[in-house]
């Protein structure tokens, strides 16, 4: 049987949102052991989720 | 991807049964709501009498370079019902998109169902072109009056103006300083601020009951991410075109391992950019719309009742959502000019 | 993909680059540079008050650290003073005192002398005047005896009835 392609997207779908999903409890927590370095974490946050999220769409959009 | 399913069954659905079906009408007319068109229709409803599509609205130029400018009204279009004879060649609208066709307009189809007749290229000045003018206009008139209201008040913002002149300093303070460095931020400033401030105006014009959907346009994000991709490039110094070719402190052999991947990368991050803002408003508006639709599918108290519930909810998140894909654009291109123009001093620590 | 590339206008994105771009011009002649400039100017002119209002403090603080030394110095004076004075009082008064006492032991001593020469001089005069008694006495007893027996008897009783010391 022929597994359709859009199985393939949930599953991108699901690694990207478990992905994104650590970087963002990594960075709270990192913001709740030292909330002065709050600016940097964000930053460096949201460099890692821009980077998961483009796998996340090249997979996708290569559906 | 699912909304191409979607549409490709849609379309074939709605043509079979002419919008006869409740699903598939709001099916279809959530994804004609998602595209561009070529007049500013307000609303449109089934005159029960004729049983002819009642269309409200202003019309617009429709502009086509096909050997020489054609430009006439969108009402000639008529929503794709009649061919339109501009000089010596007729046009029709199929699906958002015009076609070149002969008298009796005839498309033809590949195997795909794609037509495959001629198409010109359209500069129409279409909903999201007026949209993109109207934001244009406010935006000029808004921070135009903020830097008067400095001259005429002595250095103090007033009205609207203390609303949005910390939004100005957060950018640069928040997004611009620290993501590019005090030394090279101020080249980018103009671009950064009209950046955030254009996507986030054009995301909260999607909101409003008008619901022109610009930013959830590829057209759009292409080029706001190409603009993006261009500044980085030319900006970029040596540091930056290095660590791209020969990056410094790995091995030979990962070096030239790195070097595609890093290549790559630059095509990546600009399309990365276009695709999550142009995927965060159109998903936005198919949730939207569809929670919206769902109260007449359900036709009941509870079922509509909490389906309105969930309808306002989520424009709540969206009206967050809006400044967020705004900020993030803005902070992530502000980093891509940040990498661009980092200086070798920064960055011995590797 | 393929949805995106048939979705993709290249119209919109013609006039959508271009406004795009004129926008970002016309902002930055109009307001991005006069906003920004004012905000600059204006946090300078923060910083310079600021900057103008800390040295004045630092001024403040410098005066008033000179005045806390001189008030210091000033006390610590007037505490040498009284000091000094303290005990250049006590000083006259323990120098009083011993030439007080000095004094008494002279006036004592010299009283002493006196009451001495004094005595000396009233036993010498005594002594004298026992002499002259004795002179005389025996001058009269020596006048009487040659006259009566019991005569000579009460007449020296009588005599030294008379010459009572």
């Amino acid at each position: 049987m022929e597994i359709p392609a859009i199985v393939g997207g949930g599953l991108v779908v699901i690694g990207v949102g478990i992905g994104i999903g650590s970087i963002g409890k990594g960075a709270m927590e990192a913001i709740g052991r030292q909330p002065d370095a709050t600016g940097k974490i964000q930053t460096v946050m949201l460099i890692a989720a821009a980077l998961v999220e483009g796998i996340g769409f090249a997979a996708l959009f290569a559906l | 991807m699912g909304l191409n399913a979607l549409s490709a069954k849609d379309s074939k659905i709605s043509e079979d049964n002419n919008g006869s079906d409740l699903k598939s009408e709001i099916k279809s007319y959530i994804l004609h709501h998602l595209e561009d068109s070529h007049d500013f229709n307000l609303m449109s409803y089934t005159d029960k009498k004729s049983g002819k599509k009642v269309y409200i609205g202003v019309p617009l130029p429709v502009i086509l370079w096909d050997n020489g400018i054609k430009i006439f009204s969108s009402t000639k279009l008529n929503h794709g019902k009649t061919v339109v004879q501009s000089g010596s060649n007729y046009y029709k609208l199929y699906h958002g998109k015009v076609y070149q066709t002969d008298a009796k307009g005839t498309i033809n189809f590949d195997e795909k169902n794609y037509p495959i007749n001629y198409k010109p290229l359209d500069f129409s000045i279409t909903k999201n072109v007026v949209s993109i003018l109207f934001t244009a206009i406010i935006m000029l008139l808004l921070f135009k009056g903020l830097a008067d209201s400095y001259r005429k008040n002595g250095m103090i913002a007033k009205g609207l103006g203390r609303f949005f002149e910390p939004l100005v300093l957060y950018v640069r303070d928040e997004i611009a300083i620290p993501n590019i460095g005090k030394k090279h931020y101020k080249r980018f400033m103009s671009y950064l601020l009209t950046l955030f401030f254009f996507i986030w105006f054009l995301n909260l014009l999607g909101l409003t009951p008008l619901g022109i959907n610009v930013t959830g346009n590829i057209a759009i994000t292409f080029a706001l991410a190409l603009i993006t991709f261009i500044i980085t490039n030319l900006s970029g110094k040596k540091t930056y075109w290095k660590h791209i070719f020969w990056m410094p402190g790995v091995p030979i052999p990962m070096k030239i391992i790195l070097a595609p991947i890093e290549l790559l990368g630059v095509i990546i991050k600009p399309f990365s950019l276009m695709i999550r803002l142009y995927a965060n408003i159109s998903a936005g508006h198919i949730v939207l719309m569809s929670l919206i639709s769902l109260m007449f599918i359900f036709r009941n108290w509870l079922g509509s009742s909490l389906s309105f519930a969930l309808a306002f909810s989520i424009s709540i998140i969206e009206i967050l959502v809006a400044l967020l894909q705004a900020y993030i654009f803005t902070v992530l291109s502000a980093l891509y000019f940040g990498f661009a123009v980092e200086e070798h001093d920064d960055h011995n620590h590797h | 993909m393929e949805k995106l590339i048939s979705e993709f206008s290249f119209g919109l994105f013609f006039w959508q680059l271009l406004i795009f771009i004129f926008l970002v011009l016309l902002l930055k002649k109009f307001a991005w540079k006069p906003i920004l400039d004012t905000v600059n100017e204006r946090e300078s002119s923060i910083k310079d008050a600021m900057s103008e209002a800390d040295k004045a403090r630092n001024e403040m603080a410098a005066i008033q650290e000179s005045n806390q030394k001189v008030l210091k110095e000033a006390r610590a004076e007037r505490e040498a003073l009284l000091k000094d004075a303290r005990n250049t009082g006590a000083e006259i008064v323990a120098q009083a005192k011993t030439d007080a006492k000095i004094e008494a032991n002279k006036i004592i001593s010299q009283a002493q002398e006196a009451i001495q020469n004094e005595k000396r001089a009233a036993v010498n005069e005594l002594k004298n005047q026992v002499a002259q008694v004795s002179l005389e006495i025996a001058e009269k007893v020596i006048d009487t005896e040659l006259a009566n027996k019991d005569k000579q008897a009460q007449l020296v009783d009588k005599l030294l009835k008379d010459s009572s010391l």
